[in-house]
């Protein structure tokens, strides 16, 4: 039934996965509005959010996320005259939806084998690979539009006829720069791309090829909106753009939205650029190898973090701070903190983990280049949200000139001196 | 599973076909054409030529259609300025053009089947290397001619529309 696909999976692996993998992307929507906030707080000298509480547990301001869906999901849902419906509800689902299905084929982890048994990480290794992720990008740009001409709207208007002329006009620039990666590596699959790249990050392609690396980076920022080309949403001449007459949970889509966009494109920069799930200096192979000493290692560590991170969070402990509950937030979080750790390190001080059956190894190195995978991402993340709060916005036409003068004659000169490296 | 799916783009597309011809909103026409490019897209992925299905959503529905709802949105064309543009002979042009295209499509492709469900195909078919292997192969004259024909409609766009310098 599907000639290209050489791991035929049970179907119940296949569901599973496309149920998981939006749901691990969705999951990391809260976490980087969090991270948006905080970083934003303290770039700017402020502390963020520490206030909204759940039996005085604060998280450092995470459990604001949970006040954020009440209050959207309870607001006034309100429609504009001479709105069209239609298009005023279909805007928001479509941005959103077309940005977790793109996460389709982001690969989390190399191809599990235990046995006979494979399964890869990814919910569909296309062999168009990277170009099915521009392609469905690239009809987000319809929500945008849609959103803007259906508001009837003078400023959203403007404000979804600006995002969709500068996604069109730097998505050109983003094929451009990463047909490099597609010459080097002979293979457009993200999952070649990255077993090419290898475990030495010295061949990682941010390394390899600096010049692609950045017109992508720039690229990316244009087509997810961000500062410093986040003019679609320039509060000063557009009040906020396209999504101006959207409340409630119609908002959120198109806020989330961006995130998941965010997202996407930095499973893709890691994937491309840094070496995705790759470990730094150790292989599938390595991580398989020597499972049982890293497991070890890794179970000592957490129990000494854990242990300092409970005291560090007891000390903080002062009756009478806020005389409310969230006087008791350091012990709530402190005292479990400090036990775990104090189990852990017991358990892998004195025993340890020594008889592994079979499966258990791949199982690891899967999940340890999971992990990698997530904190690639979060890095790329973190870049995205400290250069939205460091850079002031670009002049329009300036955006524009920039697009077509400057970033796609970079890109077909780095294509030329790749292609001319490659022949001679 | 495959016949299901090729039922229900088929459907959709012609369905949507449909609905650009009749809609009198402009707008909801340029959708609608979407709509259907994107199920002729998934038609091709059905005929396991994946590659031409990433092209067409790309540069069709991603990228052409994106410039049409540019102009409608732009110029905000109403009904009634839609019903002034109207020319002589417009319909019968449009009958003799379609019945000849019909008729075209209906003999040419008559007694073709297209590879669904049975037919062995090759690991290659479709993938990007394969149509790369054709396009830059076998057929490679007619590729550049076409890409020297598309950058004279370009350039010949940009004099037009370029504003002129006295």
């Amino acid at each position: 039934m599907f000639p290209n696909n050489p791991l035929l999976e049970p179907f119940l692996i296949i569901i599973a996965k496309v149920i998981l993998i939006p749901v691990i992307v969705l999951n990391l929507i809260p976490l980087l509005i969090w991270m948006e906030r905080k970083v934003s707080a303290y770039i700017q000298d402020r502390r963020g959010p520490n206030r909204a509480n759940i039996l005085g547990v604060r998280l450092a301001g995470m459990i604001l996320n949970f006040a954020d869906v009440v209050k959207l999901l309870t607001k006034e849902e309100f429609f504009p005259t001479g709105a069209n419906r239609f298009y005023f509800v279909l805007a928001p689902g479509l941005v959103f939806f077309i940005y977790v299905i793109t996460t389709a084929i982001i690969p989390f982890a190399d191809v599990l084998k235990i046995g006979e048994f494979t399964m890869s990480f990814q919910v569909a290794d296309l062999n168009v690979g990277v170009l099915y992720l521009f392609s469905m990008a690239s009809l987000a740009v319809y929500g945008v539009m849609l959103a803007g001409w259906s508001s009837n709207n003078k400023y959203s208007l403007l404000g979804g006829l600006r995002a969709s002329s500068q996604m069109i006009s730097y998505e050109i620039t983003m094929g451009l720069s990463i047909v490099t990666l597609f010459m080097m590596s002979g293979s457009v699959s993200l999952n070649d791309i990255i077993h090419y790249q290898s475990e030495n990050p010295l061949y990682w392609n941010m390394i390899q090829q600096p010049l692609a690396f950045i017109l992508f980076l720039i690229a990316t920022f244009a087509e997810t909106n961000r500062n410093p080309f986040d003019l679609p949403e320039g509060e000063s001449e557009l009040v906020a753009g396209y999504h101006v007459e959207y409340s409630s949970m119609k908002f959120a889509l198109f806020f989330m939205g961006e995130y998941a966009a965010i997202i996407v494109a930095s499973s893709v920069l890691a994937a491309l650029f840094l070496g995705g799930w790759q470990v730094p200096f150790l292989s599938t192979q390595a991580l398989i190898d020597n499972a049982v000493f890293f497991l070890n290692v890794i179970g000592k560590v957490f129990g000494v973090v854990s242990i300092l991170l409970g005291l560090v969070l007891m000390v903080q402990f002062r009756p009478g701070r806020y005389k409310d509950a969230r006087d008791f937030e350091v012990l709530i979080l402190g005292i479990p903190a400090l036990a775990v750790g104090i189990f852990a390190s017991y358990f892998f001080f004195t025993q340890g983990i020594y008889d592994m059956p079979d499966w258990a190894p791949p199982v690891f190195a899967a999940s340890v280049q999971f992990v990698t995978f997530i904190t690639k991402v979060i890095l790329f993340c973190f870049f995205f949200i400290w250069v939205r709060w460091t850079l002031p916005r670009f002049r329009y036409d300036q955006l524009m000139s920039f697009g077509w003068k400057g970033m796609i004659p970079a890109s077909l000169v780095n294509l030329f001196l790749v292609s001319a490296r490659m022949m001679f | 599973m495959q016949l299901a799916f090729f039922y229900f783009f088929s459907g959709l597309s012609i369905l949507s076909a449909l609905f650009v011809i009749f809609f009198r909103n402009t707008l909801s026409a340029a959708i609608a054409l979407v709509v259907t490019l994107f199920g002729v897209a998934c038609l091709f992925g059905l005929l396991e030529a994946h590659f031409l299905a990433a092209m067409q959503v790309l540069v069709y529905a991603g990228a052409v259609m994106v410039l049409f709802l540019f102009v409608i949105m732009l110029m905000n064309l109403g009904r009634e300025e839609l019903l002034k543009i109207k020319l002589a002979f417009l319909g019968i042009i449009g009958v003799i053009t379609g019945v000849c295209l019909a008729i075209l499509l209906v003999t040419r492709f008559m007694g073709l089947s297209a590879p669904l469900l049975s037919l062995d195909l090759g690991v290659e078919y479709g993938t990007v290397k394969s149509v790369g292997k054709l396009l830059f192969g076998e057929y490679l004259i007619p590729f550049e001619l076409t890409s020297i024909l598309l950058l004279v409609a370009i350039i010949g766009a940009i004099t037009l529309a370029r504003k002129p310098q006295s």
